[in-house]
């Protein structure tokens, strides 16, 4: 094995099928540490290759290796695997305490180990006060980071969390992404499934876009909307006092595939191919002094905007 | 994190679902209907102490009536559906719930949560049915015989029989346990493998000799210490000897189990599906 893949989760060839029905189909991934988002429709395939990380489900062609381990020995993968499924369900009758502790101690640790280990995820998820009542008198959001600690109470290097944050309250939200973020700095891979863009967005490292159980693309966000820039050029708005006379002049620019102006008279949308060129030649325009630049963003290199290419439009 | 791969480890891990699934076994919302079907037979015995006028001695037919009791109500039916019903509900429940993964999720070999699933089944059910074995038992015997009751179990063969009921009664929560475990890992809708076999451990007593070992009753028949009459219509077979029925017993279980933790380890959980 080599020092790289004992590093890396590795996806090769993978295809699962149910049947005849498609669940993911030659996925080759290879996720390194932080925050690795899965987005992709409902069906696209994101759970069944989550459940295939973890050994719930098995490939029906192709291997896979989490940090060197095969997903066929639970005994060594879930040393270093915690998986926060999508399902809100729990052993009757536990309290949080309980359910967490319960499955530490089938993992192997001691009965000290488990009440410290216990303890400890319950503080992270800010569930210690609740830590000794029924689960089933949670709210939704409370079991859902139950679940959460659960999955990293023995300290996992690999997370892996479906939907985790459904149901969560905005400000737990902003939370449990600040917690997120924290792993990964302290090198964590964690794999999340999500189906708000923005949220992704905003906390990963990378995405792996899946539609029909194929990998339409996976990278950083910046890198992927980069690669598309011939079939879907990168779109900015241009905040100036005069868009009508910057429309005209940048039409000089090969570069420029298209200009409109804003519907308040305010700034222009200009979609592009080379989008560092066009800065350049826009710095000469405003150089010239004869119109006023008060800012340039672009408006499509988002998530939701590379989804919507790749996606959206299928 | 408990690093090493010997025997103290698994152990550990085994007692540690053995405990888990204890709690549930028998506090869980599944433990009422076994509770309700173990008190089927005391309650019926109740009522026939309070209803007896009784005698001033043991009857001799006492100890075959017992019997009668016993394999009819306690060993085929009370036994034989709690067993179903604990035994297949380790792992059937747990999918129903939507809870098995959590265990495919701890870092625990999936052959050792075969094994305390099912040594959490066994005690559950040795625990509730040799205590219906011993009090229905008693119950048949001490309401109106007391004295003479004492001088049968403590000078007599009583003592003796309860012994090999329970000893019965322990081997079959061993052996249909390991049969309704794997039925309900395996078995989408287990009511039907689970009737299958009740019609078959039924008519045993009509089978020819060598289709009556293929069954648990015939085995457990061979211990029972006071043998009664299967009827006129009944195919006589030689008892199998208590040396070869008890390792045959306990041989068959532990390859079925081993079949469970070859199979379980290629099982995937798909509760969408199920």
């Amino acid at each position: 094995m080599s020092e790289t893949s004992d590093n890396t989760i590795v996806f090769h060839n993978v295809s699962k099928f149910y049947g005849e029905i498609l669940g993911v189909n030659r996925v080759t991934l290879e996720i390194r540490a932080g925050i690795t988002s899965l987005v992709g429709p409902n069906g696209a395939g994101k759970t069944t290759l989550m459940n295939l990380m973890c050994g719930l489900l098995r490939p029906t062609r192709g291997t896979i290796r989490v940090l060197g381990v095969p997903t066929d020995q639970p005994q060594l993968l879930f040393r270093k695997l915690g998986y926060c499924s999508q399902f809100d369900s729990f052993p009757g009758g536990l309290t949080g305490r309980d359910f967490i502790n319960s499955f530490l101690r089938i993992s192997g640790f001691t009965r000290r180990q488990a009440d410290e280990l216990a303890e400890k995820a319950l503080v992270r998820v800010d569930l210690i006060a609740a830590a000794d009542r029924k689960i089933g008198g949670y709210s939704k959001g409370m079991r859902q980071r139950v679940r959460l600690a659960q999955a990293i109470a023995h300290d996992p290097s690999v997370l892996i969390l479906d939907e985790p944050l459904n149901g969560l309250d905005p400000m737990v939200r902003a939370e449990t992404i600040a917690l997120f973020k924290q792993f990964a700095a302290e090198g964590l891979h964690l794999i999340i499934s999500s189906h708000i863009l923005h949220e992704v967005d905003m906390m990963s490292d990378r995405v792996v876009l899946l539609n029909n159980g194929y990998v339409v693309a996976e990278g950083g966000i910046q890198g992927v909307r980069e690669e598309m820039d011939v079939e879907h050029p990168v779109q900015v708005l241009i905040r100036c006092d005069r868009p009508s006379v910057l429309a005209a002049q940048i039409f000089q620019n090969t570069d420029v595939v298209e200009a409109r102006v804003h519907d308040d008279r305010k700034g222009l949308f200009v979609k592009l191919r080379n989008p560092d060129q066009f800065y350049l030649s826009l710095n000469r325009v405003v150089a010239e002094g004869t119109i006023e630049v008060e800012s340039i963003a672009p408006v499509d290199d988002d998530l939701s905007a590379v989804y919507e290419y790749l996606i959206g439009a299928q | 994190m408990a690093t090493e791969a010997n025997l103290s480890l698994w152990v550990r891990q085994v007692r540690a679902i053995v405990a888990f699934d204890l709690k549930r076994n028998f506090f869980g919302k599944r433990a009422l209907l076994v509770y309700l079907l173990a008190m089927m037979p005391i309650a019926l015995l109740v009522l026939v102490a309070l209803l007896n006028p009784g005698g001033a001695e043991v009857s001799t037919r006492l100890p075959i009536i017992y019997s009668v009791f016993y394999n009819s109500l306690i060993l085929r039916t009370i036994i034989f559906f709690g067993c179903a019903w604990i035994f297949m509900n380790l792992f059937r429940g747990e999918i129903v719930d939507r809870s098995l993964h959590y265990y495919f999720l701890s870092s625990v070999r999936r052959e050792l949560i075969v094994t305390g699933k099912y040594l959490s089944g066994v005690l559950t059910s040795v625990i509730l049915f040799t205590t219906v074995t011993v009090v229905c038992m008693l119950l048949v015997f001490f309401p109106h015989y007391y004295s003479s009751s004492l001088r049968f179990f403590f000078d007599g063969p009583g003592l003796g029989q309860l012994v090999w009921y329970v000893t019965i009664t322990i081997l079959a929560c061993i052996g249909y346990g390991a049969f309704f475990l794997v039925v309900g890992l395996f078995v989408r809708n287990p009511i039907i493998p689970a009737l299958l076999l009740y019609g078959w451990e039924w008519i045993n007593f009509l089978l020819p000799p060598l289709l009556k070992k293929i069954s648990v009753i015939h085995y457990l028949n061979s211990l029972v210490p006071v043998p009664i009459s299967e009827g006129p219509i009944a195919v006589v077979a030689e008892p199998t000897p208590a040396w070869i029925s008890i390792p045959a017993l306990l041989i068959v279980t532990a390859l079925v189990l081993f079949l469970a933790g070859t199979r379980i380890r290629r099982m995937e959980v798909r509760y969408g599906s199920e």
